[in-house]
């Protein structure tokens, strides 16, 4: 009987346990769920392109470069050193060809001066100028120059997923949310796990396609990702385009604060 | 007859003046039109051949695919040896060299930093060797407004409206800011030696003149240049020897599939302005086609109302025993010295008419100011041989076209009811 009791008293403790046991489950599913659900919607945009400013841009970087230009007859191989502050200051010197050598252009907050050392003059470059090919590249100067963050200037959203160069990107267009764009738009690919654009598509307000980037070898930099080439190319253009490559890049940096003066340009 | 008909257009001015005055008034119209029109398209035709087109030029072909952009990236190579070689097979013209560059004009102030600054279209052409007659052609001496011509090396003519505007002086320094044949940065200063006026509002706005030489060097452009222009030494265009000049240059010359080799065209085929050389060529005719048509019309009804007005002379003509025949042939004799008189009237005005548009020109400047096309701001009208007697035979055949017309109601009018009808 003793025997009996307890072993009922078992079972029922057995299938208390169970219960318990399902509850939990229960529960738990109904914590894993959402979570899972989470992990299947759309991803947020703006996260996206915060993650990727913090990959591009810093307080401060130095760099060196080579720009590639291909054009329609020949190619030439610019090379300079930049010295940038976020989005306000840049200065930049050209060290070959013979040519270029010397020349210096500084940039603070939206104007632009270039030195030039054949002549001794500095000119200040304004207005729709600033729209004008640098040096014959497929960069203008007003690429050069804007340098904020995508999410001061864009607003975003996903629009898909695409695969280049084997990496699975996020597809993001961009819509201007100020009115001093260099582009009134953009459709950008982002590597998902690096969160660093790996091609670019600029638009004009008309929908007109006015330039693509293609951005590799991305390489880690101070914890950082960061494409050390790019390729533009400037639709509207003859040419097969513009290589921008970094030979060396450093962020955060003590730059000294006389670089970004008028007067270090003549020096 | 002639003396008879002659007293009777005289005396009964009735009879006459309005005719005269229709037929004057009509010849005035095509004599002027017409000389304005030609002196309008010549002076067109003439600027862009100066300026832009030549009677033929030579491009690369890539170079006259984006000829608008000018892309000096594209221009001509061995330049040296194609002139020689150009002077040796075509000596009936005269060969240049020119380039032409955008960029930025930029003024210093006394510390060498920006003080202000223009668009610029510059052109370089061989301002240094007065064989070339590069200075005369483009009618430089005489556009200038204030200064002198370079004399030398490092010297430029910019338009007098960008010196006004920047208060640049002639012995001031300007500097061209641009690229490179090779896309570099360009700089070059230069010291202004005078200021220009052309009377063209695309020349006026803001444009550089230098040497061609300056600006080789400036541009990275050893032996090269955006183009070669080929001028007829007459200075007249004739396109039948053009085309033969081009048929061989081209046959010689222009490789295909090289985007890089050179190939001529004629004035003719430059754009827009062929058109505008037919619409000239053919502008003197139209005048008189549509003066021969309208006047024609309009005299004849003048015609039938003389015709009325004369019922009664005419009636009493033909009861006195004049045959229809005779007063129908007389009629046209009327004409004819109606004709001849108003045409000379109207030739006479609208030759002056010309001859005053051709000395003064009608100013026309405030009226391009957007205009993008090369086109004088003065607009000339031509005193040319044509406009003696382009309205002359129009004026006397409308009149007698009318006449005949009219007269044939002399035909209609019955002898045996004329005392019926005089009776009245």
């Amino acid at each position: 009987m003793n025997w009996k009791f307890k072993t009922i008293l078992s079972n029922a403790q057995i299938i208390k346990n169970i219960l318990t046991i399902y509850k939990m489950k229960r529960l738990i599913f109904l914590i894993i769920l959402p979570l899972c659900l989470m992990s299947f919607r759309e991803p947020d945009a703006d996260l996206i392109l915060d993650k990727v400013d913090k990959n591009i841009s810093s307080k401060n970087k130095v760099f060196e470069s080579e720009m590639i230009i291909h054009g329609r007859r020949a190619s030439r191989t610019i090379t300079s050193r930049t010295y940038s502050v976020g989005n306000k200051q840049s200065f930049t010197e050209y060290l070959t060809p013979a040519r270029d050598k010397g020349t210096k252009m500084l940039k603070l907050e939206k104007q632009l001066w270039i030195y030039s050392p054949s002549t001794d003059r500095i000119i200040q470059i304004s207005g729709h100028m600033l729209r004008q090919s640098v040096m014959g590249s497929d960069l203008s100067y007003e690429d050069m120059m804007d340098d904020r963050k995508l999410t001061e200037i864009y607003s975003a959203k996903v629009t898909g997923n695409e695969t280049i160069d084997s990496r699975d990107c996020y597809v993001l267009e961009l819509t201007s949310k100020v009115t001093d764009a260099a582009y009134y738009s953009q459709k950008i690919w982002i590597d998902v796990e690096r969160y660093v654009p790996l091609k670019q598509e600029m638009f004009a307000r008309s929908g007109q396609l006015l330039k693509r980037t293609t951005l590799s070898d991305v390489q880690q930099v101070q914890g950082r990702w960061f494409p050390m080439k790019a390729v533009y190319k400037d639709v509207l253009k003859d040419g097969s385009g513009t290589e921008f490559i970094l030979m060396s890049v450093k962020f955060d940096q003590d730059i000294p604060d006389h670089i970004f003066t008028k007067a270090a340009l003549k020096q | 007859m002639i003396r008879f008909l002659f007293k009777g257009i005289i005396r009964d001015k009735s009879r006459s003046l309005l005719p005269v005055i229709v037929v004057a008034l009509g010849v005035f119209l095509t004599v002027f039109m017409s000389g304005y029109l030609e002196g309008v398209f010549k002076d067109i035709t003439d600027l862009n051949a100066k300026f832009t087109t030549g009677h033929v030029k030579i491009l690369t072909r890539a170079y006259a695919e984006n000829e608008d952009q000018l892309p000096i990236d594209l221009s001509l190579f061995d330049v040296k040896n194609l002139i020689s070689q150009l002077r040796a097979d075509y000596p009936d013209m005269e060969w240049v060299e020119r380039i032409h560059t955008g960029g930025l004009l930029d003024v210093p102030d006394s510390l060498g930093e920006t003080r202000g600054q223009g668009q610029t279209l510059g052109t370089a052409v061989d301002l240094l060797s007065p064989e070339t007659g590069e200075v005369e052609r483009m009618n430089i001496q005489k556009s200038l407004v204030k200064g002198s011509l370079p004399a030398k090396h490092g010297e430029a003519l910019i338009s007098d409206d960008f010196a006004e505007r920047f208060g640049v002086l002639p012995g001031d320094k300007v500097t061209l800011f641009g690229s490179t044949m090779y896309g570099s940065m360009m700089f070059q200063t230069f010291q202004v030696s005078g200021t220009l006026r052309f009377g063209n509002s695309l020349l006026d706005r803001g444009a550089i003149f230098m040497d061609i030489r300056d600006a080789q060097t400036a541009l990275d452009m050893e032996d090269a240049a955006s183009e070669i222009l080929g001028y007829f030494k007459n200075g007249i265009y004739d396109d039948i020897k053009a085309q033969q000049i081009e048929n061989s240059f081209n046959a010689r010359y222009n490789i295909e599939g090289d985007e890089f080799s050179p190939v001529m065209s004629r004035l003719i085929e430059a754009e827009g302005l062929g058109d505008y050389l037919k619409l000239a060529d053919s502008a003197g005719g139209m005048m008189a086609s549509i003066f021969i048509l309208a006047m024609s019309i309009v005299l004849w009804n003048t015609g039938l109302l003389g015709g009325l007005r004369r019922y009664s002379e005419f009636g009493i003509r033909l009861a006195l025993g004049e045959e229809k025949k005779h007063i129908y042939i007389t009629t046209i004799y009327e004409a004819v010295l109606i004709g001849i008189i108003g045409s000379v009237i109207g030739t006479a005005f609208g030759l002056g008419a010309a001859y005053y548009l051709q000395a003064h020109g009608l100013d026309l400047s405030g009226m391009m100011d957007n205009v993008g096309m090369m086109m004088p701001s003065v607009f000339r009208a031509e005193v040319t041989p044509s406009l003696f007697y382009i309205g002359f035979f129009p004026g006397v055949v409308a009149t007698v076209l009318g006449s005949l017309l009219a007269g044939l109601a002399i035909y209609k009018r019955q002898t045996s009811r004329l005392f019926h009808e005089l009776e009245v």
